[in-house]
């Protein structure tokens, strides 16, 4: 039976609303995760040491969380239903596998999060000290057990792993679920998502604290620096470890999915001995000619950088987009295919659904028995057989070219920022140093003081920008794949109209903008009003 | 345990989510009443910061329910959330609003002041219950899709199921019986709402007023909910052959099931006096303020054997009014065997968080919100 034709705008439309409703969520949760550990690092040393001081630190820290809170709870409640609701061919196709990790999700996470974040905001004169505290971490602890479920449903489109077809079902199936859970894949995404929210968090703190030391706020001058020295030593290392999961994440790329690394590094003719582009001339407003540039220009490069990385060997072989599309061998001597045979078993691989169905129907198990076999062979190319031209399967190289590039020099940034903080914590120097020596600054020492605290306070949106670059760079890069080889984009969505789903684009653009703004400036009022004393 | 344990157990999972969610959603019936129950604005600051401390526990009880129903029936999942778009993202859109009216209402720098927050608070204590209501009717009214799995062998049209008019779910409030369950579960959702605040407000004008309201609150309820519980046993609904597949319209199946499925009909009368109880021992009583708890067992109860009448019994519990064999049983929608053991596994963690729960709520709720409360702590909302 043929349903109502798929309007081609609305997958665009589609598209374009959970890159919305995803992009406003991460501008929430990370800030939800980072300043978790911020405020159960103070309030811990509140218990452990009774002063009262830790406990106002903790406070005010809380307050600005469950402002934040509240976004992030708002943000993720249509993330929930946009699955079904926008992408319904997805949720069936491959609900099987991925419902499991967002019902484990809710059942023990969000309820935990949710219990105790009640507690903390609301129990501090009810319940003991100790369960207080409890609370607080256990709202931290929610939180993260939450992105690692999401995290693994994500890790799952990029490298789906842990299922296998059912025709009879005409769906994908889970057969292993600690492949699915426990994917390296998934265990780096997670570290690496992780680690770039206690950034957040860190560089948050640490730039609320400067405007205090900026404003010459005495009264909590004591606060700030508390606070910045203990956003400084979690900052350093979050940027560490995001830079070491950040490359182990890259290393599973390669291996996975190598039309994003290609898109990542601009490369459009791989070989052995391919080098790490620094930076390129590539046109942001369009997609770059691949087919007949030898490469992006005015590139500056490091040698072998890129064989290193993505192979761990000196000379490995990188494809680009050319070879992947045009099909290559590897140094084992295994054939990739080319993307027009990809395609050709693809559609191999439909129509031998289609004719196992029949077959079945009719009670022909001997034709059954055959087509299943021609289905299983080609099986592994199926999404491909939904693609109608190969430059499709190029995702926008701009864009993972640029938020890429973003992503890894503020990451070096922040690295740097904290480690000058740190330092200046360990040395009692700078604006450690006691105030009669601070005093006593002149010249660049002064100045450098300054605009140090000045940097700390732009760098805060710079770290939403390097956090929501490397989820472009996820998701752009997996185009137009929802599951990666799996099922492209334009099987995945549900049958609504392009008008449908652009009026709540739209609805959910201002409804967002405006509770962002309302969210912002009541976060700017609390942080003038200061912690209570 | 066999497949089909498994898919009869987590339609009792998925039931008892939905039960929880009906009786969580006191926080949505007081939301309404805050504004006309509390006269001033220390008393509405109370009957906020009570509700306020529940919500997100109703909210993760919402989102659950979406997920588990995802992975345990996730042919459901994206026939009614893709088909009855609109339906869904009404209900979507008053709860995201109502996530932030407790925060940002009275903080300093709200750009918008509070009485829009206000208005999103009643609006989704009024849409959510009735869409929510309205969206389980239509487990036992039906819904107009069509489901064709083959249509993912089309390289052009490739979904797999699809709504059969443009309305895309609004249809539903077309209904009559749809609005009539809708309401009934406003007015209950309303019911609660007062009982809660009955036990967690300790003031005593609040909770006089609170006895009063209750009678105006549980007639429409009675009426509406005794006439959508006839109209259901009265009822066609929709039966599966498990040896076929096929569906077919049976007169009377629920109250079939009712009588086949016996103890569910002893539970469901269980359930209702419950309610009853807590409701008028509240009204009658002028010390009496645990009603919550009798009418919230109630709920549960009674809605948890409602929605197993829509699923067990081999009854397809999302009929199609389109295409009769496109109904969803918990046979044809569900998870494969593998997935739902696995989840089986996992729901044995639930008695742990139902534990846990219950333990914070007691610690919450064992000082109730006073007026020195509200004026002097700067952290309420």
């Amino acid at each position: 039976m043929n349903l109502l034709t798929i309007d081609p705008q609305a997958i665009d439309w589609a598209r374009a609303q959970f890159a919305l409703t995803a992009i406003y969520h991460w501008l929430f949760v990370p800030l939800t995760l980072g300043l978790a550990v911020i405020m159960g690092i103070m309030e811990t040393c509140y218990y452990r040491t009774g002063r009262q001081f830790w406990r106002t630190a903790a406070r005010f820290w809380q307050r600005l969380f469950g402002i934040n809170f509240a976004m992030g709870v708002a943000t993720g409640l249509i993330l929930e239903f946009e699955f079904g609701t926008n992408w319904s061919n997805y949720s069936w196709f491959v609900g099987d596998i991925f419902g499991a990790p967002l019902a484990i999700e809710g059942i023990v996470a969000f309820f935990m999060e949710s219990t105790f974040v009640a507690v903390m905001y609301f129990g501090w004169d009810k319940v003991s000290k100790g369960f207080h505290l409890a609370s607080t971490w256990l709202t931290g602890l929610g939180a993260t057990i939450s992105a690692w479920w999401i995290l693994v449903a994500n890790a799952w489109m990029q490298n789906p792993v842990g299922c296998e077809f059912n025709p009879d079902t005409v769906r994908n199936e889970m057969v292993s679920f600690l492949d699915v859970a426990l994917s390296p894949f998934a265990v780096d995404k997670f570290c690496h998502t992780i680690t770039s929210a206690w950034i957040i968090g860190a560089v948050f703190v640490v730039g609320v604290s400067a405007w205090y030391l900026l404003k010459k706020r005495e009264e909590v001058r004591e606060l700030a620096l508390e606070s910045m020295k203990i956003g400084a030593i979690v900052g350093l290392c979050a940027s560490v470890l995001a830079a070491i999961t950040g490359d182990e994440s890259a290393y599973r790329v390669a291996k996975v999915q190598p039309m994003k690394l290609a898109a990542m590094e601009a490369l459009y003719n791989g070989g052995e001995d391919v080098s790490l582009t620094g930076i390129a001339a590539v046109n942001p407003f369009r997609q770059p000619d691949y087919e007949n540039e030898q490469e992006a220009p005015l590139r500056i490069a490091v040698p072998n950088g890129l064989s290193i990385l993505a192979t761990r060997t000196l000379h490995g072989y990188v494809p680009g987009v050319n070879d992947i599309l045009n099909g290559y061998t590897r140094p084992d001597g295994t054939v990739e295919p080319s993307a027009e045979e990809k395609m050709e078993r693809g559609r191999m691989a439909i129509s031998a659904l289609a004719a196992y169905r029949k077959a079945k129907t009719e009670g022909n198990e001997a034709e059954a028995a055959a087509q299943v076999k021609v289905l299983q062979d080609n099986f592994k190319y199926f999404g491909y057989g939904y693609i109608k031209d190969i430059s499709e399967l190029v995702p926008y190289i701009p864009i993972n070219f640029w938020a890429f590039r973003v992503m890894v020099g503020f990451g070096c940034l922040f690295i740097l920022f904290f480690a000058i903080i740190c330092y200046m914590v360990w040395k009692k120097q700078g604006i450690y140093a006691p105030l009669h020596i601070q005093e006593k600054f002149t010249g660049w020492k002064a100045k450098g003081m300054h605009w140090l605290l000045i940097l700390a306070i732009i760098l805060i949106p710079c770290a939403y920008i390097a956090s929501e670059s490397g989820w472009l760079v996820a998701e752009f890069g997996r185009q137009p794949w929802t599951i990666q080889d799996m099922l492209p984009v334009g099987a995945s969505v549900s049958d609504i109209s392009s008008g449908a789903v652009a009026t709540t684009f739209f609805i959910f653009l201002f409804l967002f903008t405006a509770m962002l703004c309302v969210e912002i400036n009541i976060m700017l009022k609390q942080i003038k009003k200061g912690p209570e004393l | 345990m066999t497949y089909e344990f498994l898919q009869q157990y987590w339609w009792f999972l998925i039931s008892l989510l939905g039960a929880l969610l009906v009786f969580l959603m006191f926080v949505q019936g007081g939301n309404t009443l805050i504004y006309t129950l509390g006269v001033n604005e220390t008393e509405q600051r109370m009957l906020l910061n009570s509700t306020g401390r529940k919500w997100e526990i109703t909210f993760t009880t919402l989102v659950t329910f979406g997920g588990a129903f995802f992975a345990s029936f996730p042919l459901f999942y994206s026939t009614s959330f893709g088909g009855a778009y609109w339906l869904w993202m009404l209900i979507l859109f008053t709860f995201v609003v109502q996530a932030v009216s407790y925060e940002f209402q009275h903080k300093r720098g709200n750009l918008v002041g509070a009485r829009p927050f206000q208005w999103c608070l009643i609006l989704n204590g009024i849409f959510g219950p009735l869409l929510i209501g309205g969206a389980v009717a239509t487990f036992f009214e039906g819904s107009n899709f069509i489901v064709s799995k083959m249509n993912l062998t089309d390289g052009m049209q490739p979904v797999i199921s699809s709504w059969a008019n443009a309305s895309h779910g609004l249809d539903a409030l077309l209904c009559p019986w749809v609005l009539v369950l809708g309401f009934a579960v406003v007015f209950l959702t309303r019911i609660l709402g007062l009982l809660y605040f009955m036990n967690n407000v300790d003031d005593e004008n609040i909770r006089s007023r609170i006895s009063v309201r209750l009678v105006g609150q549980t007639i429409p309820f009675l009426i509406l909910f005794v006439a959508y519980v006839v109209h259901l046993m009265l009822k066609d609904g929709y039966a599966y052959d498990p040896a076929t597949g096929i569906i077919s319209v049976v007169p009377m199946k629920y109250l079939d099931n009712l009588l086949e499925l016996w103890p569910l009909a002893i539970l469901l009368v269980v359930g209702v006096i419950l309610v009853l109880y807590g409701i008028i021992r509240t009204i009658i009583s002028k010390t009496y303020i645990k009603g919550i708890w009798p009418v919230g067992i109630g709920t549960v109860i009674t809605v948890l054997v409602l929605l197993l009448l829509a699923g067990w019994n081999n009854t397809a519990y999302y009929p199609s009014t389109a295409d009769l064999q496109s109904s969803l049983t918990i046979q044809n929608s569900s998870s494969s065997e593998f997935t739902l053991r696995t989840m089986f596994y996992v729901s044995l963690l639930i008695p742990f968080v139902l534990g846990y729960i219950v333990y914070a709520w007691r610690a919450m709720d064992k000082k109730k919100i006073t007026p020195e409360e509200v004026q002097q702590d700067e952290h309420l909302y």
